[in-house]
Parts: C-alpha cells; structure tokens; sequence
C-alpha cells in the first residue's frame, strides 16, 4: 500500500473537528464541501428568478419522500389500485397528507421548471461554455414529463386511465411501427394491468434514477464552468489578485444556502396553502373526474392532460389530420420539445442577458412567452371556447376560432427558435457592462 | 387505434356541442353543521344504502360526526356486523344491473367527482317520464338509470315545455320548466333542506380528512411564517457584507 500523507485536520466547526477530520481523511468530505458549497463563487447579483433551481431540487426531495410513504400503501393492481388510494386518503394516518404533498409537487415541480427555464432562456444561461448545462437540464425537464406521466396512471381514476390512453395511442401514430410500439409500451392491446405494473416500476424506481442522475450531472456541468447571472456579465473575467476569487462572486455558502432558505420558507407556504387548503386548485392540480374509478367501456366527456402538459396539447390538436393519420400533429408536438436542445447554437446574439439586447430579441420573446402561455391555457379548454368563425370568412369560416389561434400561436413558437440566428445576429443590442449591476 | 385517438381528440367538442347547459344551484354545504351531516348519514343508509355503497367509509368514521359507537350501531347500522366495516350495499350487484342496465355507482367519492352543486340539484330535478324505463327522467343527468327513489318525500314533478316564437328572428325559443304536480310529504323548503343534509354528508364522505386538514393547515402556516420571519432576518444579516 502506497504511503498516503495525512490530510490536515479539518477546523472551524467547533466540537465536531474531531469526527470530520476523522471522515475527511477517509473520504474526500471538506473537498467535496468546498467545491459545492463554501468555495464556490456565485455572481452577488442573482435575483428573485434564482430562487427555482434550488426548489425544484426541494420538490425532488420532496417527492421521493412522500413517494416513499405512498409506495408502503399503495397497490399497483388495476383491480386495487384505485382503493388503495382512498385507503391512503381515509385509513392510513396522515395519509391525506402524503398524498396531497406529492399530488401538489407534481405541478409545483413544473412550476418551478418551467420558471427555472424561462430564467436560463431570457439570461442567456444555455450559452457557452454552459451548452450542457442547459442540455442536462433539457434531458430532466423530459424525464420529468415522463415520470409525471407514468405517475398520472396510478391513481387509476378515469383520467389517469384515458390520458395513458390517449398519450400511448400518439405513439400509435407513428408510421409502419407505430401500433406495434404502442402495443409495446403498454405490455397489452389496450392499457391494463400490464401497463399499471409496468407505469409503477417506470415511476418509482426507473425514472427518479434517472432524475436523480441528470440533476448529479447539471450541477456537476453548473459548478464546473460557473453560474450566469441576470447580467450575463462572466464574472471570471475580474478576478482579484489578492483573493484569487471574481470580485463579483460570494461563496455559495454562507449567501446562498441563506438565501435559498428563506425561498424555501415562503415556498413551502405557498405549497401549505395549497395542501390544506385547497388541493385540487380547481380541478388544475386533482381532476374531478380522477374520483372515479378508471372505467375502460366508459370515455369521459372531456379528456385533457394536467395543464403542465397542455401547452403541447394544443399544438397536438391545432395541426389537421394529414393522409388520414394523425402523426403530423404527433411530430409537431415532439419537435416543440426536442426544439430546445438547439438553442444554444441558435443564438447568435454577442449578449447573453435580455438587458442588453435589442427591440427584435425581445420581441420575439414576449410573443414566444405569451404563445406559449395562450396556449396552456387552449390545452385546458375545448377547442369550442371561443366559439366558430361565421361561415362567410374566407378560409377559416366556420372553423372553430380557438383551433387556427393554436396553429398563429404554434408557428410563433417555432419560429421565436428557428429565426433565432437571424434576429439575434441583427439586433441593436447595448454592450454589456464590465462587471454585474450590483 | 389511430380511429380511437381521431375520436378522442374530437370528443371534447362533442360533449360540450350536447352538454345542454343546466343552471346548477348553489348547495348549502357546511361542514361544520353537525345536525345537518347526522341528518344526511341518517338519509344516506337508509335511502342510498339500499343499492349504493360507499366502500371506502368505514361507518366507524361517522365518529367524526359527533355520534358515538352504539348511536352509529343503533341507528346508522343495517347492513354490516362490525363497526369498522365499510359501507357496502346488501343487495346483490347482478340482480342490480339486471333491473336497471346499470350496477349503482359506489358514491364513497360522488362528493368529489361531480360536486355539491351537481348534486344537489340532481336530487332535486327528477320527473314524470312515461318514456322511460323506470318512469322517471333528469333534467341534470339525461336518461338516468335510477328511479326517484326520494319521490315520497318531493312529491312528482313534470317538466313543463313551452314553445314560442321569437318575435324579431322567428326563430323557436323552447323554455322548459319543472313543476310540482303532485306534492309529497314535505313542502318544498323542507325537501331543499332534506337534499341538502344528504349532499352535505356526500360532500364529507368524499374527503372526510377536509375539516383536520384545515386546521393543521393553520398550524403549519404559523410555524412557517416563523420560519420565513427566522431565515429573511438571517439573510439580511449575512448580506450586509456583501458590497
């Protein structure tokens, strides 16, 4: 055994010096602490919009742990399942509130997604050198889709049972191999069972591995090149001489974690609000219709997924029936979401921050935000909503009003991407300053 | 299957163009009137019970109501020999399905699904339909399998239709209504308070944990609101270094 020199032992934490140093000298402790927390130099100037990384990384705790509590109670069994969660709600103690928590998490995690990702997009955080940050994340925000997915079946209500319906026959869609995947992926000719069981592996044990690793990996990628800030100003490039560290930097911990702790105060009473008060948000959140039990002879009146999903829902609807054959409306909806793994190299714009650029960029961005906000909202209602163009109009008379505002609102979110390289190279962009606003 | 997925995505449109479009009334739920939900428990075993269960309510539960073991096993009870046995109907779901084309839903959750407004006009919307199987009809829930069976009570309702014509479009404006024809046992008022017990007793069998949770709602606010108040002076001292 090759001799190892003795790492010195570790100071400032008052009575426990004696078991860290223990531990550091057998595990890279005060190394890995230092990386991530202590010697970790985040830009000073963050704002209210960095507050919902940190939360999404609460909601995933959150979840695994009422998850965990769940699991000891329920039944993956499409003849017990949907009891078993009434068993949860009446019978076990506290069950009500385990699954409240993890019922609100589902969309709170989307919430904090979903502003996590317009705070990276209108601060330039997908630029280099932070390409895979943003590439991890996408990846996440994907895996999220799907565990939300798989864990929208087992309540085994009729929502949960026509939404996998619905969702899997897309996949049906798909040219020459299309039946034979959706046949694949719910392990029977229609779901049942087989699809439950398989929903439940996918949603407790597959998919949070997953997650678990991609969000390793963001933050690995995060900490290696260092955070962005509203500014988009590179803080490395003023580093004190003395110190070694970026002026405009402050070490993670103690600012952050302190920081980040009063987000998660106000957070979690947003979240309680929620759980005691109001858990089904008005039918957003919990489906009046997922109260009863999962009927495969029985189509709901009105299906439409949770709203975190119904953006690309509304897209799925706006595109027609081309050849017969749905898929076109299918591939537009993939393409929505793959869509973002381009950015980084759409973006040509010599600024990172939405301060400093031009009229065009933020043009495009508040109608890529209203579109895509617009169309959420179609996703929830039925394409009737806003009643029928008359009949007298010219190409769109008697359609329905809703169904071509999805389809302006879709192109306007596809070409807010794919003009990127133009309108961000040919914009009158203001230099960005030296150093962040502080 | 692509045949499957065109209809579904047409559906929404489908069922709101025949949704009709009945004006719900507003349920008087409360939760807290006690008198009112052991009224509704009462009218609930033995009206409901007979072809309805509620499988996931222990009558054990109806503690939460106020009443005690032998109140519940006296008077709520006819269906079951232990107290921490579920509500589940006597009668046999076949025979049930045979009679009326449909096995009655279990209504454990009926609170939640369709609401109190739903349902407390649902009880109260049923006529005379020589038309129909049973006999009767709804304006809320078209078609019904379920016979009136609170008819006793309510009394026999038609519904009315009149037919005009409008007099600047020409158009038919048909306006429908419901009318008592034959009163039953108790005056109107006292049939809107009868539906309403049940329905409010629908509405907390749905979520019986409703009434705790808002007070650990409560609890848990203050105790956060602490830990706000706590963690924002925190950071402010921490972030008065930061020049």
């Amino acid at each position: 055994m090759a001799a190892t020199t003795p790492k010195p032992p570790v100071t400032g934490f008052g009575p426990l010096n004696g078991i860290l140093t223990w531990v550091d000298q057998r595990f890279p402790l005060m190394a890995q602490w230092n990386e991530h927390a202590a010697e970790y130099y985040a830009p000073k100037n963050f704002n209210f919009w960095y507050y919902f990384g940190s939360l999404a990384g609460l909601v995933l705790v959150i979840q695994i742990a009422s998850g965990i509590f769940l699991t000891m109670n329920y039944k993956p069994d499409a003849a017990s399942a949907f009891a078993s969660v009434e068993y949860i709600m009446r019978d076990v103690p506290g069950g009500w509130f385990i699954r409240y928590v993890h019922s609100t998490g589902a969309s709170m995690f989307f919430i904090c997604v979903y502003l996590h990702m317009v705070r990276g997009v209108m601060y330039g955080s997908y630029r280099k050198p932070r390409e895979l940050i943003w590439i991890f994340g996408v990846l996440i925000y994907l895996s999220l889709m799907g565990e939300a997915f798989f864990g929208y079946l087992l309540p085994w209500g009729q929502m949960s049972y026509w939404g996998a319906q619905v969702i899997i026959n897309l996949f049906g869609t798909i040219p020459f191999i299309g039946e034979a995947l959706a046949v694949w992926i719910r392990g029977d000719y229609n779901v049942s069972d087989a699809t439950l069981n398989r929903f439940f592996a996918l949603h407790v044990i597959a998919l949070p591995l997953v997650l678990l690793g991609l969000v390793g990996a963001h933050i690995m990628a995060l900490h290696e090149v260092g955070s962005n800030n509203p500014d988009g100003v590179e803080i490395k490039k003023d580093i004190d001489p003395k110190s070694g560290h970026a002026r405009d930097g402050i070490p993670f911990h103690p600012y952050y974690t302190v920081k980040d702790t009063f987000g998660v105060a106000i957070f979690l009473i947003v979240f309680s609000v929620i759980v005691f008060f109001s858990p089904e948000v008005g039918g957003y959140f919990l489906e009046a219709n997922n109260f009863i039990p999962a009927d495969p002879l029985k189509t709901p009146e009105h299906i439409a997924p949770v709203w975190y999903f119904t953006p690309f829902y509304a897209m799925l609807r706006g595109v027609p029936p081309m050849f017969g054959s749905q898929f076109p409306g299918v591939a537009v909806m993939g393409a929505a979401t793959l869509i973002l793994f381009l950015l980084p190299w759409l973006d040509r714009g010599r600024v990172k921050s939405i301060r400093y650029r031009g009229n065009k960029y933020r043009t495009w961005f508040t109608l890529f935000v209203i579109s895509f906000l617009i169309l959420g909202y179609l996703g929830v209602e039925p394409t009737t909503v806003w009643g029928e163009f008359s009949k007298g109009v010219p190409i769109v008379g008697g359609d329905y009003i809703a169904l071509w505002v999805a389809r302006v609102l879709t192109v306007i979110y596809f070409l807010f991407f794919l003009l990127m390289p133009w309108y961000t190279a040919h914009d009158n962009e203001r230099p960005e300053p030296a150093r962040v606003v502080w | 299957m692509k045949r499957i997925l065109a209809l579904l995505l047409a559906l929404p449109a489908l069922a709101f163009a025949s949704g009709g479009g009945v004006q719900l009334d507003h349920a008087p739920v409360n939760l807290q009137d006690r008198a009112s939900l052991q009224r509704g428990a009462a009218i609930f075993v033995n009206h409901c019970l007979n072809c309805h269960s509620a499988s996931a309510m222990r009558y054990a539960r109806l503690e939460d109501l106020g009443l005690n073991e032998a109140q519940i096993r006296d008077n709520l009870m006819f269906a079951a020999e232990k107290i921490g046995e579920t509500m589940v109907a006597p009668n046999d779901p076949a025979i049930a399905k045979a009679a009326f084309g449909v096995v009655p839903p279990d209504l454990s959750l009926v609170g939640r699904s369709k609401g109190a407004d739903w349902l407390y006009t649902y009880l109260r919307s049923f006529y005379r339909d020589p038309k129909s199987k049973t006999g009767w009809n709804n304006t809320v829930f078209p078609n019904v399998a379920m016979p009136h069976v609170l008819w006793e009570f309510q009394g026999v309702q038609d519904l009315e239709v009149t037919k005009r014509m409008d007099p600047n479009t020409g158009d038919e404006i048909v306006h429908s209504k419901l009318v008592l024809e034959r009163p039953g046992k108790l005056s109107r008022l006292d049939y809107d308070q009868y539906t309403a017990d049940l329905v409010n007793f629908l509405s907390y069998m749905g979520e019986p944990a409703q009434t705790d949770r808002k007070f650990w709602g409560i609890l848990a606010l203050f105790l956060l609101a602490g830990f706000a108040v706590v963690s924002l002076m925190l950071k402010n001292e921490y972030w008065k270094d930061v020049k």
